[in-house]
């Protein structure tokens, strides 16, 4: 085979199996767009996966999954918690991050050592005895149940804040300083705002594996009124039985948020998770 | 993970500054008591979160696995090392470690696949940033939809039957209600999640690799594979064991998926489904407790060596 033959094989392959990947994760989400668009005659009639549906403005199964499901009200709770999460765990994390790279203090190297080794314990370890804590401090079935969890147990935020402390010079605390600042003014008003790219990732992290997380609100708030999006999607399963043209609608209705964040933010959650899966 | 401790640095900001003399004894004393406080005021809540909602459960999962505890009635009794024995002498507690195999064989496929795409999209190609979004995208997808997804997909007469039989591969499947084929269908979904993620940060670093030395290389007549193999590969060996270390300690503790997709019901129980059961279906939370302290045992040992052989400074980049 000459070079050039071979180069040309070899971009055919290379395209070729990035073609075959991109089908593989596009297939199973465009089957259940599609199956989202039939009524449920047309499957009773049969009508295979791969058919497209009879009418492609069918929005029924939309509206009945958003009505049945409460899916505004899962919104609506997850937007809440959502939101009080990561403003707590960029206050949090950032403040621990601040003592523990700015000041020396006695018992500085047992407390960097505690919150290091609970980033090595797996929560879902911990879970059973976890459920005891949040039922006797009376939080169980309230969201204040998943906001604490979520805050907490994210050590990563600490490590991601750190790594950015420590590349803010100190001399630029010092200044502060000497003009009468105090560590509290410093931390708000110089190192808070110089964080902005951590908290960005922070941000993008959390709101990730909060948006997504179902084990937490699954277990901590089993009550009807208190779904999350992804507790009201499970849900389904039980109402819609087999009725596949709901619960693909159901699952459209949570993917479609992602899918329009994803389009809006690409560069910076790549950058995002980049930074807080290498910290 | 960096470590903290390795780089602790001694901050000027707790020492004294400097001040004329009347004064700075005059405050001496409340300064000091204020500089010695000021860090943990900055640390009050933090340090309470990761003690009540960290430390008490793991403090308390040890004390409850000597015991046999309902997790229900007000008293216990100590029963020493009983649910250990229990745990490694029942081999049905034991079997929820099959499945783990299968998620780990998947662990190693993804990676795999990770890497070439990783390899073929850092390098001219076209539709590129179209292509790494497609692959990348299914790990931000709700967990919850995934299952449902892939509940449709897998369905007899469903979809990945439908497709194989364009390929002439026939019949219909029982791909989740199979015990001998519902955990490569699980472990399937997982590659399809998770592929994306290792992707993305293989190409970050495949992208962070100084061009001059492909450019070197290619001087010197090396091939794509010898790049390959010589450059790209080299500078990704801490990402790499890192991700495979991850790799471990995520196959053990699989739940989401076969809980959504099969109840967790038969072959396709995992480790942490099988605690979550013994715990709050069955009420054995002493026997759960020591099940998930085995389990902490074999992260820790994992996360343990992979400090051995990567080293820290080498994974941050």
């Amino acid at each position: 085979m000459t070079t050039a033959v071979r180069a040309r094989v070899a971009s055919t392959l290379k395209y070729l199996s990035l073609i075959v990947a991109g089908l593989v994760v596009l297939l199973p989400l465009g089957v259940v767009l599609l199956t989202s668009l039939k009524t449920s005659d047309e499957l009773a009639a049969g009508s295979g996966p791969l058919t497209p549906p009879g009418d492609w403005l069918n929005l029924a199964n939309y509206v009945t999954a958003f009505e049945k499901g409460r899916m505004a009200e899962a919104a609506l709770n997850t937007f809440v918690i959502l939101v009080v999460s990561i403003t707590g765990t960029v206050f949090i994390g950032s403040a621990a991050a601040y003592a523990i790279d700015r000041f020396d203090f006695r018992l500085k190297k047992l407390i960097v050592a505690l919150f290091l080794f609970a980033t090595l314990v797996p929560s879902i370890t911990t879970q059973v005895t976890t459920f005891q804590v949040i039922d006797q401090l009376g939080l169980f079935n309230t969201r204040l149940a998943p906001i604490m969890l979520y805050l907490g147990t994210d050590i990563v935020a600490i490590y991601i804040f750190l790594q950015f402390i420590r590349s803010i010079p100190i001399s630029v605390d010092e200044a502060a300083r000497l003009d009468g600042a105090s560590s509290f003014t410093i931390y708000r008003k110089i190192i808070l705002p110089l964080l902005k790219p951590a908290i960005a990732t922070v941000v993008i992290v959390k709101g990730i594996a909060v948006y997504n997380d179902f084990y937490i609100p699954f277990l901590y708030m089993p009550d009807q009124g208190l779904g999350t999006i992804s507790t009201s999607l499970f849900r389904f399963k039980g109402p819609f039985g087999a009725h596949w043209e709901n619960i693909s609608a159901g699952a459209i209705l949570v993917i479609v948020p992602t899918l329009a964040v994803f389009l809006l933010l690409q560069r910076f959650i790549y950058n995002g998770l980049t930074r807080g899966a290498a910290k | 993970m960096t470590p903290v401790s390795s780089s602790l640095r001694r901050g000027p900001a707790g020492g004294p500054r400097p001040q004329d003399g009347a004064r700075h004894s005059r405050q001496r004393p409340r300064r000091r008591w204020r500089q010695r406080l000021t860090p943990w005021l900055f640390l009050l809540v933090p340090l309470a979160l990761l003690i009540t909602f960290s430390y008490v459960p793991i403090i308390n999962m040890i004390v409850y696995s000597f015991t046999d505890w309902d997790g229900v009635s007000p008293d216990y009794t100590f029963t020493g090392l009983e649910n250990y024995v229990e745990i490694f002498t029942r081999p049905e507690l034991f079997r929820v470690f099959v499945a783990s195999a299968y998620y780990l064989g998947a662990a190693v496929l993804q990676i795999v696949l990770a890497l070439y795409f990783a390899t073929v999209l850092s390098f001219n190609t076209r539709f590129r940033n179209l292509f790494k979004g497609i692959l990348f995208f299914p790990y931000l997808i709700n967990g919850v939809a995934i299952g449902f997804v892939f509940l449709y997909f897998f369905q007899e007469g469903g979809t990945f039957d439908t497709v194989l039989r364009l390929f002439g591969i026939g019949g219909e499947h029982l791909w989740l209600g199979d015990p001998d084929l519902v955990n490569y269908s699980l472990a399937g979904v997982s590659v399809w999640r998770y592929m994306g993620l290792n992707f993305v940060l293989f190409l970050g670093a495949i992208q962070s690799i100084a061009p001059e030395l492909y450019e070197a290389a290619e001087l010197d007549g090396a091939n794509r594979w010898q790049q390959f193999r010589f450059i790209i590969v080299p500078s990704l060996r801490p990402l790499i064991g890192l991700t495979a270390i991850l790799a471990i300690s995520g196959c053990l503790s699989v739940f989401e998926i076969p809980y959504i997709m099969t109840g967790g019901a038969g072959a396709s129980e995992t480790f942490v489904i099988q605690t979550i059961k013994l715990a709050f279906r069955f009420n054995k939370t002493g026997l759960a407790s020591a099940a998930a302290v085995v389990l902490l045992v074999i992260i820790l040992l994992v996360a343990w060596v992979q400090r051995r052989i990567v080293p820290e400074e080498r994974v941050t980049s």
